[in-house]
């Protein structure tokens, strides 16, 4: 690895060198021109490789550069992960609680509810049960009302051709009597069965019998 | 581009010089390690100081360090899968490391250790080495399968194989020039409409009129950088979550 590390590196640094040194260095001689270029102190300082401060600077960076990763790892990244757990933590048992209320409040809700549709339903029963119960008790007035007026009809009716009847039988008494009168007025002939006949007749004729 | 007198002088800013005076002198401690230093302890603080409150709602500093963490820890859990967590940490200092090189880079006098192939070229070793490491552990022989796909034809194979191989070894090549070349020709350009201003700015009574131009471009330049020095980041740790994809589910 560290061979290869080396001759990855050397190649890559002569091959930038090409790009990057001046346009004056000919090309092929990259060897000759890094010499050349430390010695004018043209070129790019970062492609001088014969500079010892080259390598310590890559030595310093590694150091530099594991001291930040050990204490990034152990001790700065834990803590922040720990206050991220912790608030995570929070928020989640926040939720939580309420979630819970929610349900519970959710529960509360639904009880009240049935307590509610409840106690519509007993009251719609007990409205019905008692417009029920008024209604029977309406029929049966209204029935018992009903029969004792067809009762007082009945009798009013059978009063009504009691009357009729007598009032039909005198009708018939004083139609003879008046015939009777007449044709013995006019004839001078009393003759009591015929008129009482032709009375019947007439009053039957004429349905009043 | 050789510096004389008043010319542009773009590459200078990358030459490596001691830092810590004669300590650093005797260790062979550059300014560019110095300012690796300086990244390394602003991201340690940042993510300890900035999660010290532990608070349940974050202000604003422990939202940027959560920021970071999470940001980081989607992107490895979404391109490695879930047992990808184990290389968070890898890959969370990979992107911080880059990440404030880049920024660093742009404030006045710092040094960016991102443009030096030899820092780039170390990390994306670093990586290539811990995605083989990975894939042999995990799969042993079977990692080599991985150069062959299944149900391709076998007289394929002496096509294949070395392209493979190649596009395999190439990987710790592109990842580090890509970044390598990125911060290299953004610090350029910078400095050469710098020297720009400078040279307009002295040409007499129009001089710092015209000066206004380069400068101008410099304060967009600045702000495309950002984004670049934000964007390269994220395509190297990225870039290394795949790799660990293929170490770990081999293709």
């Amino acid at each position: 690895m560290q061979m290869m590390k080396r001759m990855t590196f050397a190649g890559v640094m002569a091959w930038l060198y090409s790009v990057g040194a001046h346009a004056a260095a000919p090309s092929g001689l990259e060897a000759q021109s890094v010499a050349a270029a430390e010695a004018s102190g043209g070129g790019m300082p970062q492609l001088d490789f014969g500079n010892p401060l080259m390598l310590a600077q890559v030595v310093w960076l590694l150091i530099i550069f594991g001291v930040l990763y050990y204490m990034l790892a152990n001790i700065a990244l834990p803590r922040v992960a720990s206050v991220l757990d912790e608030r995570r933590n929070r928020i989640e048992g926040d939720l939580e609680a309420a979630r819970a209320a929610k349900a519970e409040a959710d529960a509360a809700m639904e009880a009240h509810q049935a307590a509610t549709a409840r106690a519509r339903a007993e009251s719609q029963a007990a409205i019905a049960n008692a417009m029920q119960a008024a209604q029977a008790e309406a029929a049966a007035r209204n029935a018992e009302l009903n029969a004792r007026l067809s009762q007082q009809i009945e009798a009013a009716e059978a009063r009504i051709n009691t009357a009729r009847d007598a009032a039909m039988g005198a009708l018939r008494e004083v139609a003879t009597d008046t015939a009777n009168a007449l044709v013995q007025r006019l004839t001078g002939i009393r003759n009591e069965a015929a008129v009482s006949a032709a009375v019947q007749r007439e009053l039957g004729a004429q349905g009043q019998a | 581009m050789a510096a004389e007198g008043k010319t542009i002088d773009a590459l200078s800013q990358f030459e490596l010089t001691h830092a810590f005076g004669p300590i650093g002198a005797a260790v062979n401690f550059t300014q560019s390690n110095a300012h690796m230093l300086i990244a390394a302890v602003v991201i340690v603080l940042v993510m300890t100081l900035g999660m010290a409150p532990r608070a349940v709602v974050p202000g604003r500093f422990q939202a940027m360090a959560e920021t970071f963490y999470e940001f980081v820890e989607n992107l490895v859990i979404g391109q490695v899968g879930h047992e990808g967590k184990r290389y968070f940490p890898f890959v969370f200092a990979l992107f911080m490391f880059v990440l404030f090189g880049n920024v660093l880079g742009l404030f006045p006098y710092a040094f960016t250790y991102t443009s030096h192939i030899a820092v780039t070229f170390g990390l994306a070793f670093l990586v290539f080495l811990v995605t083989t490491v990975v894939a042999l552990a995990l799969h042993g022989k079977k990692f080599f399968g991985y150069f062959f796909p299944e149900g391709a034809p076998l007289w394929l194979a002496p096509i294949i194989v070395p392209v493979e191989v190649v596009s395999y070894l190439s990987r710790p090549i592109s990842l580090s020039v890509r970044l390598f070349a990125n911060m290299v020709a953004g610090h350029v350009l910078l400095k050469v409409f710098a020297t720009f201003v400078v040279l307009l700015g002295g040409l007499g009574i129009v001089g710092p009129l015209v000066a206004v131009l380069p400068l101008s471009v410099n304060v967009l330049l600045v702000g495309f950088e950002l984004l670049v020095a934000f964007l390269q980041a994220y395509v190297f740790a990225i870039l290394t979550s795949i790799y660990l994809h293929d170490a770990v589910h081999l293709h």
